[in-house]
């Protein structure tokens, strides 16, 4: 028998390692189980989805997705392309704004940083829903309703405070020798920012590329407030019309359609973990 | 000298440039909706000063009492519940599991989709009177009710949905409890220190900064929850306004019966509600946050 002290913690009172295995086996199965459930469910034929209780499916359907793919009023395709086009306008937006703001706050000294900063820790607590009726007026006014620059120009404008601050963090980890050599050189704050800076903040990047992804995609009130023509819909808000038809209990239809729609968001969660989780741990974003 | 200094100036507010413009589009929607707080405006017509006519509505409106109601239960029960799970689970996590990525991931990935508007709409059917809940309770020979579809349990389901979501309070904790020296938990163990002992008196207190963090953060997005009560109710908060959310119901005002006068004065007591409970987070902060430096 050996004694492994895990990090010194505890006296080596050896637990059984089994039991806690099969305790966060136990959990993750439970967190698991809706998941499984509704991928299970895409493939059953709509009138077994209830009554099948077996994850494996005793009888196949397939055609849930052929047929769910186009029984809402536009086919899914245009709808997956909706939400591709906001979602990576987004990424470009926060990457570029965003990074911008960092790099003033981490890298460089001008009159009003601190106050600024100060400003833009403060936005990041302010609950939204104490904008959202003059937004709305303001591009009403500007006959943007029914378009996608109001789920667009926010990121254009750094107004997710999260995500400077996550850059910050990490500019500021980097030695600002980098910075005093760049200017010996006779790089300018551009040059700097632009071939030096940018470059070694990549896997900020990516966490902020994956986030803004994961949260763009899933992102429900303000398509919902905005867009009312059911051509410019995104994900989301198409998978809630099956919701209208529930009359008609095609169960199997909605849960693969369902499941396509979560398809890419646990696509990057697989493989962007690394950054993720490296995100939330010093930001504390979700 | 000078001269350089004023550069640098110019560089940083060339390099702030779009965020003073989201700054400026976040501050004047902010004293904008305190102004038409006060207005009766429809959107149509222009915006007339009604002074308190909207705050006295509000004392008698049942439905904003309701949705108080159930967006203050939902926040006090499902915050600190998911905040303890993620803390217990990342204990045990913490304490050498082999495979500790895997079950990271996996208790991690539901806080990505839970947003989402296909778990909502599949948590209706997983609470359904057919669901799998059910069919779960009926191998113990329990016909348990519509879970989902009933005024007493739908608030429930939606808490459930959010504990579901402790996976990212988790890593941060995880985070957090790494940063203990192992030392401090040897040295108490040498004294004879129960784990528990150690617990209140080490761990607690040194991770009681990032507690407090993922506390305030949990309160301030918890009270604005909005996608789960629209959609597992199709948007009436229903059944019998049990599924309510404040937000909703600000949204069905505004953006329904375009009462924006009404949904900003709502929106500012919420504020005031949350700013509030920050408030006293952060009081309370004194007696129980601890500061290690």
């Amino acid at each position: 028998m050996t004694f492994t002290v895990v990090r010194g913690q505890a006296p080596p009172a050896r637990r059984p390692r089994f039991g806690r295995h099969l305790l966060l086996c136990l959990i993750g199965l439970v967190m698991m189980y809706p998941l499984l459930w509704m991928i299970s469910s895409s493939v059953k034929p709509s009138i077994t989805v209830f009554t099948d209780e077996s994850l494996w499916p005793a009888a196949w359907d397939l055609g849930n997705y052929p047929r769910g793919w186009t029984s809402l009023s536009e086919p899914f395709e245009v709808y997956l392309v909706n939400s591709l086009i906001i979602v990576t306008l987004s990424i470009v937006g926060n990457l570029f704004s965003c990074s911008l703001a960092a790099f003033a706050f981490a890298r460089l000294r001008f009159a009003g940083r601190k106050l600024f900063f100060a400003m833009m820790l403060g936005t990041m607590m302010l609950p939204g829903h104490v904008l959202v009726v003059p937004q709305y007026v303001l591009f009403d006014k500007l006959g943007w309703l029914n378009t996608y620059y109001p789920l667009l120009v926010p990121h254009f404008l750094a107004t997710n405070g999260f995500y400077i601050f996550l850059m910050v963090q990490f500019m500021r980890s980097l030695p600002t020798e980098l910075d005093d050599a760049a200017r010996i050189d006779g790089c300018g704050p551009f040059r700097t920012f632009w071939k030096v800076i940018m470059p070694l903040c990549r896997p900020a990047f990516a966490t902020t590329a994956i986030f803004t992804f994961i949260s763009v995609w899933n992102e429900f009130f303000a398509p919902l407030l905005y867009l009312t023509d059911p051509r410019l819909y995104t994900v989301p808000l198409a998978l809630r019309q099956f919701m209208d038809s529930e009359g008609q209990s095609q169960w199997g239809e909605m849960f693969a359609m369902s499941f396509v729609s979560l398809a890419p968001v646990i696509g990057f969660f697989i493989a962007g973990q690394k950054h993720l989780v490296k995100g939330i741990a010093t930001t504390g974003l979700r | 000298m000078t001269v350089a200094v004023r550069r640098q100036d110019r560089a940083g507010y060339l390099f702030l440039l779009p965020w003073f413009g989201g700054t400026l589009f976040m501050i004047v929607p902010f004293f904008a909706s305190l102004y038409l707080a006060f207005t009766d405006y429809d959107l149509l017509t222009p915006p007339r000063w009604a002074g308190l006519a909207n705050f006295r509505t509000m004392l008698g409106d049942a439905t904003l009492h309701q949705s108080l109601r159930v967006t203050l239960i939902y926040t006090l029960v499902s915050v600190p519940l998911s905040l303890a799970v993620a803390l217990a689970v990342a204990m045990v996590l913490d304490r050498g599991v082999r495979g500790l990525a895997i079950y990271r991931s996996v208790y991690y990935l539901p806080s990505l989709l839970a947003g989402s508007v296909a778990i909502v709409m599949l948590w209706r059917y997983i609470f359904g009177y057919n669901g799998v809940v059910n069919g779960f309770l009926a191998w113990f020979g329990v016909q348990g009710p519509g879970w989902a579809s009933d005024p007493r349990y739908a608030l429930s389901t939606l808490i459930l949905l959010h504990v579901w979501t402790f996976g990212s309070p988790m890593v941060i904790f995880l985070a957090g409890l790494r940063q203990i020296p192992a030392m401090y938990h040897e040295a108490a163990a040498v004294d004879g220190a129960s784990s528990w002992r150690r617990f209140r008196s080490i761990t607690l207190p040194l991770l009681s900064p990032i507690i407090f963090f993922n506390l305030v953060q949990s309160l301030i997005a918890s009270f604005q929850t909005f996608t789960q009560g629209y959609v597992i109710s199709n948007g009436s908060g229903g059944p019998g306004q049990s599924t309510l959310f404040y937000n909703l119901y600000l949204y069905q005002k505004g953006f329904a019966e375009f009462d924006m006068g009404y949904a900003s004065s709502m929106a500012w007591l919420l504020l005031t509600v949350i700013a509030g409970f920050t408030a006293i987070n952060f009081l309370a902060a004194r007696w129980w946050v601890f500061y290690d430096n």
